[in-house]
């Protein structure tokens, strides 16, 4: 039989039973054809590929990345939980060094869920590889990590998780948020204070295939990479890049996927959107097991893949140089941006709006982050919806310094609990995790 | 009176059943230079004196195929296969020659591309240069569209005998080893026929007329007529004998765990609600994974006659046997040595067993009686170890559903059922090491044709149904029809449980005795656009595993 050179790990878990609606996108056909390939492929009689069930993730793997309006049993089910369970499974696997590298073919999706969980955004309520990752963090201690994000659309949520943490460096590749959901992910989005740089945008333009997605693989991602040294490297294997994708503009392909994720060479991939159920995903699936595998992709091709269609045009060719070169500038100042930025102040507040597209809510938030030459900084999160339920976070980050420490705990038990639906103290630092509010209050 | 015959690598056992009771045995040495003069040798024996038309049914678990493999005396197959993209294909090459055709089905059973008749002609040619008789026939997704199969199978008819056609053996996705299984189904095809074609002869001769079947990997039997169609099916039926056997001897409605224990292995099987569980896909042959439905069974290097010896202070058994137990004269102290110097066997030559266990105790600095139960203890752990190892494995099989994933059956054994030699004698260790009651028939003879004797027919179908298309498919079946863009999960599997009747009555089943069962259903809304298309549904059906009756004999329990 086939013998993979890489050991991988492999968590799918369609779940056949699962979805938001009948017809939405995010249904239980989703990853049937994509099962019926791995399958038909004879995937798992392939030396050194090995299959994982998912484990359920805790409430408190939640806690650690989310504030859950009103909490984390309420906001999130066992589907979700299973989910992120699955990738902390395969991550795990990982870790331990059961095997080489690790792919979860999981759903549903996670990438655009940020901190505060008010409910439902772009398919995700709750952040699979931020809730993975900072699982890995709690049990196996410190460490650099890297999430590339892979799918067509901005990250926004993985970005909003990691603004402030410069040890997760997040780089996303999306289509151009002038022309496509959630509408964010430009260039000057690199960071809060004390991760400035360390969070980076590649708005591509619609029309992108192969050729473009490898150079910036080639001369972006993999010289910043170099440079920034991860301990651990996540894909946020998103598919909708796919030229047969429903939502999207890209002409990625199945074998683009395999090459760039061959050339990235991720310790852990994790599905995340794609929804070209029937005409990608069952190869571009297939593509990314084989590379990790390190096993021979040049055979996986679409039903109707044609070359000469899926061609770059030049125009595209020049405009992703350039903004390539753009952003590597940017990822070279970024110490002296930070010095610029920074200069004086005490705080750094941002003012923001965030939709929840799939239950229509809509949220004001201000962050507010404590400019600290000791540590990230300790940093608290006012928010609302156009429903009401105002909420106040306080998140004491895990190398935060005593003083940092001190106030966070401080800001929690001095804010006004009649003012707030609910208050929140993440303390990442002890892996704590408080709430009070007055339940006699109904908004 | 029902006959059942059992061929092992050794022995062939043949028992005569009649009302619940084994009337007649006979055990003759396997001559493997004639394994037909085997089976008939011994049937002739069991049967002399008998009345040819009191008899019911024949049963043979043989080891035909299984030897002609093993010896390297099989037909040399030419390979026929349809890859399509994705992974690289060089290591299907299974057969004499392998031709890799272009052509290809997607996942749904559409045609992507068609086949290119002129390179079937080219096969056609280099087949019969290289005066290669057999062929097989294989395609990626064929189960989910047979049409470029059955139309190779058109232009090759005429030229090659056997053909085995890929989608005919199982409904199962899965490429490389439907490429595997069907190249093995092609190479003992010949072996098997020649084998069966005399056993027809002998019968007539002998003036019996009672229909006879052969036993199958998964447990059930099937017809002599169908195993000439797809005699992969009775290779390695020897496992499932032993399972089927137990049962015939021991009651069992829970979960269980099921030994064998020999002379130099212990195979290891598993009830769920007593019913034997099976491989998730198939047995592996010569190393390669194929689609032949098989009882999960196990094997560890212990048994009765195994090596025992003191390494580096430790006691070490098997996995190797070198000859008999001391005390029946040969060389190297055994397990069973340990039982007989204990008493729990009687057998041999009790201080030959004796001074072999003082033989083991001398490093130990145990005297003949604590050394003996150390080598009890000792392989009883191993077992254990091995049991637990397994359950677990079992236990993690993935599963796809919320549903299964939080509520899933477990297997959790609430016995352990043990046959063979040294049952009785390790049965009070197991049930202490195991802790739960430990369940071994008094007398038990011949077990594996036994278990032959008293199986039931089984069968398994895979439904495919996709409203959409408006198609409906039953692989294994030959079926391929239109069903109504309405069509539903429930009429699917009623037409999936007639289906599965049918087929087993193809296979040999009495209409009365036929148990079946649907073990898999799924039905997904298709939707393209904002639309429901249409209806994707899967449905697996089987006839379960089982006995046609249990044995009247008594059990012991050790608990
Ligand atoms: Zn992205
Ligand atoms: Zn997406
Ligand atoms: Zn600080």
């Amino acid at each position: 039989m086939l013998a993979a050179k890489n050991r991988l790990g492999l968590v799918l878990f369609p779940a056949f039973d699962w979805a938001i609606s009948p017809s939405h996108p995010e249904r239980e056909e989703r990853l049937l054809y994509t099962q019926d390939q791995i399958f038909e492929e004879g995937i798992m009689d392939i030396e050194n590929i090995k299959f994982y069930n998912p484990e359920v993730a805790l409430k408190k793997d939640v806690q650690r990345v989310h504030f859950c309006v009103p909490d984390v049993d309420q906001r999130v089910t066992k589907s979700h939980l299973i989910s992120a369970g699955g990738a902390i499974k395969a991550a795990h696997t990982v870790m331990d060094r059961e095997v080489d590298k690790a792919f979860a073919l999981i759903r549903p999706p996670g990438h655009h869920a940020q901190r505060v969980v008010y409910g439902d955004r772009g398919f995700c309520i709750i952040n699979v590889e931020a809730v993975m990752l900072e699982n890995l963090r709690a049990k196996y201690g410190p460490f650099r990590a890297a999430i590339v994000d892979t799918d067509c659309h901005h990250g926004d949520g993985t970005q909003d998780v990691y603004w402030n943490d410069r040890d997760t460096l997040f780089i996303s590749f999306h289509q151009d948020g002038r022309t496509l959901y959630p509408g964010t992910g430009f260039l000057d989005e690199f960071g809060g204070p004390g991760a400035l740089g360390y969070n980076i945008n590649i708005p591509l333009p619609p029309g992108t295939g192969d050729e473009g997605f490898l150079y910036v693989l080639d001369n972006l991602v993999l010289p910043i990479l170099s440079e920034y040294k991860p301990d651990l490297v996540v894909n946020s294997a998103g598919q909708d890049n796919h030229y047969t994708d429903p939502l999207t503009n890209m002409n990625f392909t199945a074998h683009g996927y395999a090459e760039l994720n061959h050339r990235l060479s991720p310790d852990i991939a994790v599905l995340e959107g794609g929804y070209s159920i029937e005409g990608a995903l069952p190869y571009v699936n297939l593509g990314i097991i084989l590379a990790m595998a390190g096993l021979d992709y040049s055979h996986v091709r679409e039903p109707d893949y044609d070359l000469q269609k899926l061609r770059q045009p030049q125009k595209i060719s020049d405009y992703i140089k350039e903004l390539c070169e753009n952003i590597y500038s940017r990822w070279k100042q970024k110490d002296a941006l930070t010095h610029e930025l920074l200069k004086g102040k005490d705080y750094i507040t941002r003012q923001r709006q965030v939709y929840y597209d799939t239950d229509s809510i809509m949220e004001y938030q201000t962050q507010k982050f404590k400019v600290c030459l000791k540590c990230s900084g300790v940093n608290t999160i006012k928010s609302h919806t156009d429903r009401g339920m105002p909420i106040f976070a306080v998140t004491i980050p895990g190398d935060a310094c005593p003083s940092c420490i001190d106030e966070g705990y401080k800001i929690y038990k001095d804010t006004d609990i009649q003012k707030y639906y609910k208050i929140y103290l993440q303390d990442r630092t002890n892996d704590t995790y408080l709430t009070k509010g007055a339940r006699n209050l109904t908004y | 009176m029902i006959v059942g015959l059992d061929m092992g690598g050794t022995h062939v056992d043949a028992v005569l059943i009649h009302q619940g009771e084994i009337i007649e045995a006979t055990k003759s040495p396997t001559d493997r230079s004639n394994l037909l003069e085997s089976v008939w040798g011994t049937l002739k024996s069991l049967l002399s004196g008998q009345d040819p038309s009191q008899i019911e049914r024949i049963i043979l678990s043989t080891t035909i195929s299984t030897n002609a493999i093993i010896e390297h005396k099989t037909d040399s197959v030419g390979m026929i296969i349809e890859c399509g993209p994705g992974l690289p294909n060089d290591f299907l090459c299974c057969g004499r020659e392998n031709i890799f055709i272009s052509g290809y089905i997607d996942h749904r059973g559409r045609e992507i591309s068609p086949i290119d008749p002129q390179e079937i002609e080219q096969a056609v040619k280099t087949f019969k240069h290289k005066n290669i008789p057999a062929v097989a026939v294989t395609g990626k997704f064929s189960v989910r569209n047979s049409g470029h199969e059955i139309r190779i199978n058109e232009m090759l008819k005429d030229e090659f005998f056997p053909i085995t056609l890929g989608h005919t053996l199982s409904g199962k996705l899965n490429f490389p080893r439907r490429v595997f299984t069907s190249y093995y189904n092609s190479a003992v095809y010949t072996t098997f026929l020649k084998f069966s074609k005399s056993i027809y002869k002998a019968l007539q001769r002998e003036k019996i007329c009672a229909p006879i079947y052969v036993l199958k990997a998964d447990g059930g039997t099937m017809s002599l007529k169908a195993g000439e169609q797809y005699p992969v099916n009775t290779i390695l039926s020897g496992p499932a004998a032993s399972v089927m056997g137990g049962q015939a001897f021991l009651k069992a409605s829970q979960d269980a765990v099921f030994l064998d224990i020999g002379g130099t292995t212990t195979d290891i099987s598993f009830l769920a609600d007593g019913v034997p569980l099976f491989e998730p896909l198939g047995i592996k042959i010569e190393g390669l994974p194929t689609l032949v439905r098989a009882l999960y069974s196990v094997s560890i290097g212990v048994g009765g006659d195994s090596r025992v010896r003191v390494k580096n202070q430790s006691l070490v058994i098997g996995p190797e046997r070198q000859g008999p137990p001391k005390a029946l004269g040969g060389l190297c102290p055994t397990p069973t040595d340990a039982m007989i110097a204990l008493g729990l066997i009687d057998l041999g030559d009790k201080h030959k067993a004796i001074s072999a266990m003082k033989e083991i105790g001398g490093p130990l600095k145990l005297d003949p009686v604590a050394a003996a139960k150390k080598v009890l203890d000792t392989m009883a752990d191993m077992i254990k170890d091995k049991v637990e190892k397994l359950l677990n494995e079992i236990n993690s099989h993935p599963v796809y559903t919320v549903k299964e994933l939080l509520y899933g059956k477990k297997i959790n054994p609430k016995f352990i059922q043990v046959i063979g030699g040294p049952a009785k004698a390790i049965a009070p260790m197991l049930s202490k090491k195991f802790g739960m009651p430990c369940r071994y028939p008094e007398v038990y003879e011949a077990a594996n044709a036994v278990g032959a004797a008293l199986a039931r027919t089984t069968a398994e179908i895979t439904m495919f149904a996709d409203t959409a298309q408006k198609t409906l498919s039953v692989p294994e079946m030959g079926l391929y029809e239109k069903v109504s863009q309405g069509y539903t999960l429930e009429e699917s599997k009623m037409r999936a449980l007639d289906l599965i009747k049918r087929q087993s009555m193809l296979f040999g089943a009495k209409e009365g005795e036929i148990r079946a069962e649907i073990i898999e259903e799924n039905s997904f809304n298709m939707v393209r656009g904002f639309y429901t298309s249409g209806k994707n549904i899967r449905i697996r059906a089987q006839t379960k595993p089982g006995l046609i009756y249990r044995l009247r004999s008594d059990e012991n329990v050790s608990s």
